[in-house]
């Protein structure tokens, strides 16, 4: 009885997870091994590895691969350190320090769509947007941030997203600091500096760790900020394995090589899974 | 200077930056709501206006255009039941995580967060064929379906974390007192519980309501969402942005609105056990 | 016919076995504290006990009835936690009467109980308070209220004042002798400390690497301690343990016929300091402890053995003196080479 029901009470939960996982799992395996175009339903056929082959010798699978992995690691890094300098400036109480944090989290409640599509138009147009009109305001020609720097652009959009996250949970931790701690650490003549690097740092230590995780579970799948602004253009610049398996899939009509480019992207996933266990999981089991 | 006017000054220096940082984050999404009560001549006017007078008229042809109501339905609903559903399979399951403790545990709750880390368009096809053989394709219900399934292993995540803060002796010192397993649970666990959960069914709104992918692929005219209502304004160039900022802004607004005020009761269970 | 009933009880957790076989039987009304080093298993047995873990193999009965395979919440006992486990979000009253209300008792009744139970408790005035306004002492009263209300049939604590400051733990201690003495209710009691089992105690137990090593009276424990385990747990200052190779003296003082490799026990009181030359044995001071009422002396014997003794006169050595020591060998314990017990003397 008492085996048993901590199974019975997580069945459920395991139980569909597993069936999402491993149903469109067993699907796409199937599907990465035969010709199954869309647009083309009358051919058909078993053709062995002829679908991964051709997805990934496909010039933009590179790319993309490192595009994937350039915006998780800069979007991570950027909402990591200025989310931890926020989360310290506004850790002292100050006028309107409640406004101030309504302010700062506002991005997270977002839709990704109307994300993309404000920076899109009204912040990054060339002519129009407000970053343009800045750059002509201190005399500096007009720049056109979706065409030329497409990836740096979704970066900064991505960040903006889920920085307000990472400032959430930094700001929680910084709550439960000891505040004996730091004041015996200026009986030992620290400065801020010195209390940063020893106290606060180690502090967050976990908060860290959460953020990496969470933020890597959702960052290896950016999809629409890509698709409603670049739409991984220009060429395939900022083009991310999603995007890719989702252009050969709805654009290409060619399901097979999408079924596997999705199995490389289920790859690509454990990889980053058992890395995120051996480097993350540990800090957070007690 | 003395100690005290350097700390006066530093103080002072605190909330300037403060105040400086919030707004220019904030600034994209104020700059949206401006432009929603433009015209669209004044939406793109060099140099942007700050100071005009408001207009309702973007709001009334966006309604007009399409349909806002019934996306904005097909959100409220989506969201709502993929987060009481979504609570419903991961309370036990967190439960019986964080109180009957094995040495799988652990592995069982990565693998969980792993299916969450595979990008959704990897599953698009199938789930695609799924929803199309079985007739839930642009159904609300089969929306639900895919956004709990894909919230469930953060929610279990966040409620297994906050669970682990409550001391396993309360739960001991009840069935002590004599209670059975639902008395256990309602009368004790429920009530100890009640921050994280309403943080995680937060958090799962927020993600559902905002769920973009999904609804993109899955849903078109009956049971489209608000995320995927926006997505079709993407296309036009141009001299459109007032609308598009119209759409955008009844498209947010009932979210932003609501995080700012569950802003709080989120923080307190969002540390996923980072906080000891 | 004893009214609670342990048989062969084997507990592990993984590969550890945790509880080795224990046998005991506690008598209705009795006093019994579980005491031993942490991780001898006395708190595990006591979970034992209350349902909290199952056992592996072996049974309980308890008042006629067998209770190996019963969930906690029938087998009729309330448990003192060490951390007090009360019910945050439940006002004292709350906590006091949750049980009661469980089992579907009469309002009127259930207020009676809570009432008299607070009242013996002196918590009358703090019914209406949440467990976050009380203070340490004043928890810790609800959580023993909470089982008094029950009228159960056995009480458990574990370790109820291991959380309470040197001065409430005394004053504590005091209220549950009492308490026991009043409600004459059968408890099992879990501790570390010496002290609180054998002042609560009607018999204690000592449990070490899950195993019971005696089971006696406080007094029996103190003066005919089973071996070297039990003589050197029971008493403060531990009593002074030598092996009799050491200290070849103590082999023809009281021509105790120690074992090869065996041990000779004193109790700090009976090592008595004479004068320098005087006594069997040749030492120096090292440390002297005024408690006031009595006197530790820490020595070292010309062998390099150390010895503490403990007298009630005021002592006026200073460290590093000359002392001969006496030993009252009519109270050594003489241990053979596996610390059992060999002919444990008569106490005085």
């Amino acid at each position: 009885m008492k085996r048993l029901l901590p199974r019975v009470l997580m069945a459920p939960a395991v139980l569909t997870l597993f069936l999402w996982m491993i149903v469109p799992l067993l699907m796409t395996i199937y599907f990465s091994v035969i010709r199954y175009n869309l647009m083309q339903p009358d051919q058909s056929g078993f053709v062995g590895l002829e679908n991964f082959e051709y997805f990934v010798t496909d010039p933009s699978f590179s790319t993309a691969v490192i595009n994937t992995l350039l915006l998780l690691g800069w979007v991570i890094v950027i909402t990591v350190v200025v989310g931890i300098a926020i989360a310290l400036l506004t850790d002292e109480p100050f006028p309107g320090r409640n406004i101030v944090r309504i302010l700062l989290i506002s991005p997270f409640f977002i839709m990704p769509t109307v994300n993309a599509l404000l920076w899109k138009h009204m912040m990054m147009n060339p002519i129009y947007g407000v970053l343009a009109q800045v750059w002509a305001f201190f005399g500096a020609a007009p720049v056109d941030w979706l065409t030329d720097f497409p990836l740096f652009s979704i970066i900064v959009i991505v960040s903006w997203q889920w920085l307000p996250f990472a400032t959430l949970i930094f700001v929680t931790a910084l709550q439960s600091m000891n505040r004996e701690q730091l004041e015996a650490s200026r009986m030992d003549g620290a400065n801020y500096l010195q209390q940063l690097r020893y106290l606060y740092i180690p502090h967050l230590g976990r908060s860290v760790a959460v953020v990496v995780m969470i933020e890597m579970i959702f960052l290896l799948s950016v999809f629409a900020e890509i698709y409603t602004t670049t739409g991984g253009g220009p060429g395939d610049a900022s083009t991310n394995v999603a995007f890719l398996i989702f252009k050969q899939a709805l654009l290409g009509f060619d399901a097979g090589v999408a079924s596997a480019g999705a199995l490389f992207a289920v790859v690509l996933a454990n990889v980053a899974a058992v890395f995120l266990i051996r480097m993350v999981g540990k800090n957070l089991d007690k | 200077m003395t100690q005290t006017q350097i700390n006066k000054l530093i103080y002072v220096v605190r909330a300037v930056l403060s105040w400086a940082v919030a707004l220019f984050l904030f600034f994209p999404l104020g700059w949206l709501v401006l432009t929603a009560f433009k015209t669209e001549l004044q939406a793109i006017s060099v140099p942007p206006l700050l100071f005009f007078k408001p207009t309702m008229e973007n709001f009334i042809i966006v309604e007009a255009r399409s349909d806002y109501l019934l996306y904005a339905q097909n959100s409220l609903v989506t969201s709502v039941a993929s987060t009481v559903l979504g609570l419903a399979l991961a309370f036990p399951a967190a439960y019986s995580m964080a109180f009957f403790r094995t040495k799988r545990t652990k592995d069982i709750l990565m693998w969980m967060l792993s299916t969450k880390m595979m990008p959704a368009v990897g599953a698009l096809v199938p789930v695609y064929v799924m929803a199309q053989t079985s007739g839930l394709l642009d159904t609300t219900t089969g929306l639900i379906i895919v956004f709990t399934l894909s919230n469930l292993p953060i929610m279990v995540w966040m409620l297994y974390s906050n669970f682990k803060e409550i001391p396993g002796e309360i739960l001991e010192a009840s069935r002590m007192d004599g209670a059975s397993l639902w008395q256990e649970f309602r009368l004790v666990l429920l009530p100890l519980t009640m921050g994280g959960l309403a943080s995680t069914g937060l958090l799962c709104l927020v993600l559902s309501w905002n769920e973009a992918f999904w609804s993109l692929n899955l849903s078109a005219a009956k049971a489209g969402t608000l995320a995927a209502l926006i997505a079709s304004y993407s296309s036009p160039e141009g001299l459109f942005w007032a609308k598009l900022s119209a759409a955008s802004f009844m498209a947010v607004a009932p979210i932003v609105v609501f995080g700012w005020f569950s802003q709080k009761q989120l923080v307190q269970g969002l540390t996923f056990g980072a906080v000891k | 016919m004893s009214y609670l009933q342990l048989n062969r009880i084997e507990k592990s957790f993984g590969a550890q076995r945790v509880i080795k076989g224990v046998d005991l039987s506690i008598n209705k009304g009795e006093f019994v504290v579980f005491v031993g080093p942490s991780g001898c298993g006395k708190s595990t047995l006591l979970r034992l006990i209350a349902g909290l873990e199952n056992v592996d193999t072996g049974s309980i009965h308890l008042d006629g009835r067998e209770i190996t395979d019963l969930p906690s919440s029938k087998r009729d006992l309330a448990m003192v936690f060490q951390s007090y486990a009360l019910y945050p979000h439940m006002s004292v009253y709350e906590n006091m009467s949750f049980a009661l209300k469980l089992a579907k008792a009469d309002p009127a009744v259930i207020k009676e109980k809570v009432e008299r139970a607070a009242q013996i408790l002196n918590l009358t005035q703090y019914l209406q308070r949440t467990p976050k306004e009380l203070s340490g002492g004043q928890r810790q009263r609800v959580a023993i209220g909470r089982a008094i209300v029950r009228a159960p049939k056995v009480f458990l604590f574990d370790e109820p004042l291991s959380n309470l400051d040197a001065a409430l733990r005394g004053q504590t201690r005091i209220e549950i002798a009492k308490l026991h003495r009043d409600l004459d209710a059968t408890t099992i009691y879990v501790t570390h400390d010496q002290v609180e089992a054998m002042t609560l105690a009607d018999r204690v137990v000592v449990l070490r690497e899950g195993v019971i090593e005696q089971v006696g009276t406080p007094l029996e424990l103190y003066d005919r301690p089973a071996n070297q385990f039990v003589a050197q747990f029971i008493g403060t200052p531990q009593m002074n343990v030598v092996s009799v190779a050491k200290l070849p003296a103590l082999e023809t003082i009281a021509a105790l016929k120690a074992p090869a490799g065996g041990y000779v026990g004193l109790r700090p009181e009976s090592v008595k300091l004479v004068h320098e030359g005087d006594g069997q044995i040749r030492a120096k001071v090292d440390l002297v402890e005024a408690l006031g009422a009595e006197t530790l002396i820490y020595v070292t014997t010309e062998q390099g053995v150390p010895l503490v003794a403990r007298q009630t006169e005021r002592c006026h050595l200073d460290v590093g003196a000359g002392v001969g020591i006496d030993v009252d060998a009519e109270v050594a314990h003489v241990f053979d080479a596996q610390g059992r017990v060999v002919s444990a003397s008569q106490a005085a």
